[in-house]
């Protein structure tokens, strides 16, 4: 049986003036898969993102997220993705169920439900006594947490990682990435951007991305595979260096 | 059915938006409410600078120091100093010898004014009317020198029509100063407009471009954008918080303004209202507009503080007068939202104007106030692309 895909990505480009950011990139990923989207700085991922989250639109080519053009129906990708970026993004001087309150109020969650969820999610989270603390006064790990919880916590198809584990330390990414990986179990795919290559790892499929094209695309095992290189770092290192934007 | 099933689908998305709407308000109220200190700032403000301006940066004045040379020395002179001296104005402390002391005293420190009589000042005053009086003030201090100069002027004023009228001997008049509308020459008239204008302009300007800097700065506006809040809904939920501030601001002042410094509401409190809002809805979207460069807190505050602040009390009339500014300033003010609304709140609560007295200034804010959100709400789109 085929899986379902939810991002479905053809031919998709973004020029600024002369600059082409992202030429002519082709991918597809499926329900529930854990994507790495690897690249240098400046080699075009931030600016592919921006695209497949409705935030830029495309000069040309097509894209199909959580099964909605992000041309035309910028408004429905958003309501059915989720986001978190290497900023926390959470309200600091708000408490964690405020916090968790304002996102699901923002996404459309009926309150009850919200209620509900709160309670599932600090239970599992073992966050329960911190319900009414400032978010400014938990530590960066639980934060992390904290925030990507709240990223899922609309029940989105997708959710995008954009460096989401920078700045902590490796026993907090441990445990970061087996949240994400619950996640994927319950059908939340996880598009994930990082520059940690012990993470790319860690994904079912990476894509490396190099001056706006994506240059090799597969799992991890196969991409060692075919680079004849021991780790990821080897195959990254592989690529990167005829890079015009390596360097940056 | 089609009908039907188009129909659920518009009530979904009203109600998403409602709720989304509820909860984006309320957490602005939140970030307002726990930060207890600047909440108590905001609200103390326009206490403190009522107060500053009511007593302690008083224009006004009030037993200033004066000494008299009076080589006359007759009925006329005399009465005009017991006149001076009587005033709560002035303090007569020293009668001079000698026109040579003038300096002096001004040198000593121990005048702020000194009253010069010409000599045989009765005679000519009642058969050639040529007499004179040279009111002598401290320049190093322009502003009270005028404004000791203008209180004398008006007391001379008054002693010459006194004497007009009990007497029928042709009096020369030079001086005849009459202040309509505030008669005490009440420095709470001048000011109470001007903290209004100022106050209001802080809390909405500067405290909505400070609170969407610090989205921005904080990551939390990259969260938002990717979220499905629409940028309207983004932007009125900023603004509501600090438009009820402003109410309660406008409340207090006001209140303070009536009772305590006696500066009554003239005309008609319900345009006086009108016109603070269309402020209010100015000053809200200048926030807007600023916020859009400013990327972080510190940038929102200086450019609030240096863009507005500093042009609103040089040039809004709150300090010194337009009509005395160069051309160019003169000029430059009439692009400031609080000199208009400054010059609006004055015709109506202390002239006791009616609407159409003040349909100019309604016009212009009201065109500041769609000028400014159509640039802001262009501004915000924008970050989109």
């Amino acid at each position: 049986m085929q899986k379902e895909k939810v991002i479905i990505v053809e031919k998709l480009t973004k020029r600024f003036g002369q600059f082409v950011a992202v030429d002519n990139i082709s991918f597809e990923v499926e329900r529930g898969e854990i994507f790495g989207f690897l690249g240098a700085n400046g080699a075009g991922k931030t600016t592919a993102m921006r695209m497949l989250c409705g935030l830029s639109i495309p000069t040309s080519g097509k894209g199909l997220v959580a099964g909605y053009d992000i041309h035309h129906q910028s408004e429905l990708v958003k309501r059915n993705i989720g986001y978190m970026s290497q900023k926390f993004a959470l309200y600091e001087d708000l408490t964690v169920a405020e916090n968790i309150w304002v996102y699901g109020g923002i996404y459309g969650v009926p309150q009850k439900e919200i209620a509900k969820r709160t309670d599932e999610l600090l239970q599992k989270l073992g966050f329960e006594s911190e319900r009414n603390a400032l978010v400014k006064s938990l530590p960066l790990g639980w934060k992390q947490k904290l925030a990507f919880s709240v990223a899922i916590f609309h029940r989105p198809k997708i959710v995008f990682l954009d460096e989401p584990t920078g700045g902590v330390d490796p026993v907090t990414r441990r445990q970061f990435w087996e949240m994400i990986y619950d996640a994927a179990d319950q059908g939340i795919t996880a598009f994930v951007t990082t520059h940690y290559m012990d993470e790319a790892e860690y994904c079912n499929r990476v894509s490396i991305m190099v001056d706006g094209r994506i240059e090799a695309l597969d799992s991890p095992q196969n991409l060692k595979k075919q680079f004849n290189a021991q780790d990821m770092d080897g195959v990254f290192q592989q690529l990167a260096r005829n890079a015009n934007s390596n360097g940056y | 059915m089609v009908y039907f099933s188009s129909w659920r689908a518009m009530q979904i998305v009203m109600d998403i938006d409602m709720k989304q709407f509820v909860s984006f308000v309320s957490k602005e109220f939140h970030h307002i409410f726990r930060d207890r200190t600047t909440m108590a700032i905001l609200l103390l403000l326009p206490i403190l600078m009522l107060i500053l301006f009511g007593y302690a940066i008083n224009t006004e004045i009030r037993n200033t120091r004066i000494a008299i040379y009076d080589p006359s020395n007759d009925e006329a002179t005399r009465a005009i100093a017991e006149k001076l001296d009587a005033s709560e104005y002035f303090t007569v402390i020293k009668y001079l010898n000698h026109p040579a002391d003038v300096e002096l005293e001004f040198l000593k420190g121990s005048v702020q004014m000194v009253v010069s009589f010409s000599q045989n000042f009765y005679e000519n005053m009642t058969r050639t009317g040529d007499a004179q009086i040279a009111l002598i003030t401290d320049g190093t201090d322009p502003n009270s020198a005028k404004t000791v100069a203008t209180y004398a002027t008006s007391i001379l004023g008054q002693y010459q029509q006194e004497k007009f009228r009990v007497e029928t001997i042709p009096y020369h008049i030079d001086t005849h100063l009459k202040l309509l509308y505030n008669p005490q020459m009440k420095g709470a008239y001048n000011f109470v407009p001007g903290v209004m204008g100022m106050i209001l302009m802080l809390i909405c300007a500067m405290m909505t471009s400070i609170s969407i800097a610090r989205e921005k700065e904080m990551g939390t506006m990259e969260v938002l954008l990717v979220s499905p809040v629409k940028p309207l809904v983004m932007i009125i939920a900023k603004t509501i918080p600090y438009f009820f501030l402003s109410l309660v601001n406008l409340t207090t002042i006001l209140l303070l303004s009536v009772f305590l410094l006696g500066v009554p509401i003239a005309g008609s409190f319900f345009w006086l209202i009108v016109l603070s809002l269309i402020y209010l809805f100015v000053n809200l979207s200048l926030g807007l507009v600023i916020s859009s460069f400013a990327q972080s807190q510190l940038v929102a505050l200086l450019m609030s503080g240096m863009v507005l602040m500093i042009p609103v009390i040089m040039l809004s009339g709150l300090m010194f007068p337009v009509e005395n500014m160069p051309k160019f300033f003169q000029v430059l003010s009439q692009i400031i939202p609080a000199k208009w609304y400054i010059v609006g709140v004055k015709k109506i609560m202390i002239k006791g104007l009616s609407l159409s007295a003040i349909t100019l200034e309604l016009g212009i804010l009201l065109g500041m106030a769609v000028m400014l959100i159509g640039i802001s709400l262009k501004k915000f789109k924008h970050r989109l692309e």
